[in-house]
């Protein structure tokens, strides 16, 4: 048997009516088109032709024509689809016509940079932990209305968020995505979602697979799920931390038990990669003007390069593995926000942290309350992070010209269209003044 | 199950490369040439040793081509110097190793030989407790409740319903699941693993036991219930 033979016998079995093809253009933002159970065989063997240039950042020059691939592995119901006729997904690669790989496709960005650190003998596995907002309504008019006054792991009775929560939750698992925890975040109506880890390419999709489901689920109730990276002002933004290790063969290459800290040299060069590149990548994890709004001093987000191992607001946290167990040896890297395209954002980890080791980098000293040595910063706004990116040769050999120059000029007009608005803090502050 | 038996001849045979065989998890019959018309029919595939003699292995393989369950993949065994003399052998085994070997290199050479055959080819329903898979159409349920799996998840669960209660190594449920299109090592079982015990549900995840520094195993041995 082989896949695509389960993924058509499946489809029979199942009285499956539609099949959702799912890709992600270069912001993240999920795409599919439906196929009928007739169209699937041929579009397993030969892929769908589809015209790219209305979606972002596949447009190029040339060609518009490319070919979406469905991967028969991501073959999946959708449990929550399932109204009268069952609907299923497959993810996508995309690719040109000739069947080589398109530049313009996140999934195979990520893809290539797990190749190769596969090539060096190195699996990356990631976790995120998802924060959002459970919003009464997005309608941009007014400020988000939250849901509850509720706060940082409390437990709460009747409180419609929190059982929206445990209800996606369960769908989660139902489709294969087993949850570490979930829980009540810090802010009001904020919820985050713990994934266990997976290979970084499965766990993108996973994350895209996410979203899905908790907008999904709380579109049902009549309310939005937000993954918005500072949707209200004075309180927490949504991250993505992101629990990374690398592993050799069967052991984790991150762990090694004569170390203070637990770390490796292969852990420590692959931090220090993180942190020496981080200005130049952060443009990819915080890719909106307003996940800036999050990465400032107050909400336990990362505003300056370093690492810790308890200190919250650091870059880098490396979490206290339990007891003897050096499998669970692990960094997180704490600047990616929820609203992220997790392919370029893993990519540029992986990348980064690859340099690392490849260069001998050196880490910097740990940062503790006393640290006298003045940080790095990161990058202040979304137009500084477009400017490091633009220069960054790191994030040309990983994301590709294709990608680094469509994203460039993307986001300066994204920057444009900001700086031309009057903000009300302007009026609140000007008007009666000046 | 009769088709996850693997033959070995003769009955001689190096009992360490057997033990290697036997963690991996096949089931093992030891039996001599002379005893082939007596032998089990349903076959994962067929293990010859010609230690004794090249010709000797050769004719117990033409044997068993000879036997109803002639198209069973046979692994050969032999002296180093008998390998030149293979040449001109034909179709009476499909793959061969050289003594002496390893469990794990046969272990490698046989999952490639019976790859699509063996525990899930031949019987369509496979039940254990709440669980039923129907290896025809490729669907499984527990309780009653139909899983929505994607293909590798399907392949472990029905291969490890096939054997139930039976312990199996990260590695060995790597090559005999996996077979050679896998990367991220053992690390990849415990992943998978973990997506079929949350699709199962809280009430059945137990049913996947994790069998501490060993492995994992469908269901308790009896005595143990």
């Amino acid at each position: 048997m082989s896949q695509n033979d389960y993924v058509l016998r499946t489809v029979e079995e199942r009285g499956i009516g539609f099949i959702q093809l799912w890709f992600t253009d270069v912001l993240g933002t999920p795409k599919a088109f439906h196929i009928t159970p007739q169209e699937l065989e041929n579009a397993l063997e030969e892929g769908m032709t589809f015209d790219g240039s209305a979606i972002d950042g596949f447009s190029r020059m040339q060609e518009a024509d490319v070919l979406a691939r469905p991967d028969p592995s991501t073959f999946q119901v959708l449990p929550y689809e399932g109204t009268g006729s069952e609907i299923a997904r497959v993810v996508c690669d995309i690719s040109n016509l000739d069947g080589s790989p398109f530049e313009g496709c996140p999934r195979h960005t990520l893809r290539r940079v797990a190749g190769q650190a596969r090539s060096e003998g190195y699996t990356f596995f990631v976790a995120p932990e998802i924060e959002y907002f459970y919003f009464a309504s997005a309608d941009p008019s007014m400020t988000p209305k939250p849901l509850d006054r509720g706060g940082y792991f409390d437990l709460s009775v009747g409180d419609p968020a929190s059982a929206l929560r445990r209800r996606s939750v369960k769908m989660l698992e139902e489709m294969g995505i087993p949850v570490e925890h979930a829980q009540h975040e810090d802010a009001p109506s904020q919820h985050e979602v713990d994934l266990r880890y997976t290979d970084v390419l499965t766990m993108a999709d996973t994350v895209m697979t996410t979203r899905l489901v908790l907008k999904a689920l709380a579109s049902e109730q009549g309310l939005v799920a937000s993954f918005m990276p500072k949707p209200l002002a004075g309180v927490q933004g949504s991250g993505m931390h992101t629990h990374c290790s690398l592993w050799k063969d069967e052991s984790n290459a991150f762990a090694d038990p004569e170390d203070e800290a637990g770390l490796s040299s292969t852990a420590r060069s692959f931090m220090a990669g993180l942190l020496v590149h981080a200005p130049e990548i952060t443009a990819i994890t915080n890719q909106w003007v307003n996940s800036y709004k999050r990465l400032v001093p107050g909400h336990e987000a990362p505003v300056n390069i370093g690492w810790a191992r308890s200190n919250r607001s650091s870059l880098v946290r490396v979490p206290v593995a339990k007891h003897g167990r050096l499998e669970s040896t692990r960094l997180e890297y704490r600047a990616p926000d929820s609203a992220c395209n997790p392919y370029l954002t893993f990519a540029m980890m992986l990348a980064a942290g690859l340099k690392g080791i490849e260069g001998n980098y050196v880490l910097d000293d740990e940062l503790t309350s006393t640290s006298a040595v003045r940080q790095r910063p990161l990058p202040n706004n979304l137009n500084d992070a477009v400017d490091l990116l633009e220069n960054s040769t790191l994030a040309r050999a990983t994301l590709g010209d294709h990608v680094v120059e469509w994203f460039v000029k993307n986001k300066r007009s994204e920057w444009a269209a900001y700086k031309s608005e009057i903000t009300q803090f302007e009026l609140n502050r000007y008007l009666p003044v000046l | 199950m009769p088709d996850d038996l693997l033959l070995c001849l003769p009955a001689t045979i190096d009992p360490s490369l057997l033990l290697g065989l036997s963690q991996a998890g096949y089931r093992l019959e030891q039996i001599d040439a002379e005893q082939l018309d007596a032998a089990p029919k349903q076959l994962l595939a067929a293990l010859v040793s010609a230690r004794g003699g090249l010709s000797a292995g050769l004719e117990t393989c033409r044997k068993i081509r000879a036997t109803a369950e002639g198209t069973v993949p046979i692994l050969l065994l032999v002296n180093q110097v008998d390998a030149s003399s293979l040449e001109h052998t034909g179709e009476v085994f499909d793959d061969f190793a050289i003594l002496p070997t390893s469990a794990s290199e046969l272990i490698v050479r046989l999952s490639k030989l019976t790859f699509g055959r063996g525990a899930s080819s031949k019987s369509t329903l496979v039940t254990y407790g709440p669980l039923k898979i129907n290896t025809e159409t490729y669907q499984a349920a527990i309780d009653g409740r139909v899983l929505d799996l994607t293909y590798m998840e399907y392949e472990l669960l029905s291969f490890l319903a096939s054997n139930p209660t039976k312990v199996f190594t990260r590695e060995a449920l790597l090559s005999r699941v996996w077979g050679y299109e896998y990367y991220g090592g053992a690390r990849t079982v415990d992943v998978h693993i973990r997506r079929l015990r949350a699709k199962l549900g809280e009430e059945h995840a137990s049913l996947i036991e994790t069998i501490r520094s060993v492995g994992y195993r469908l269901g308790q041995p009896s005595w143990a219930t």
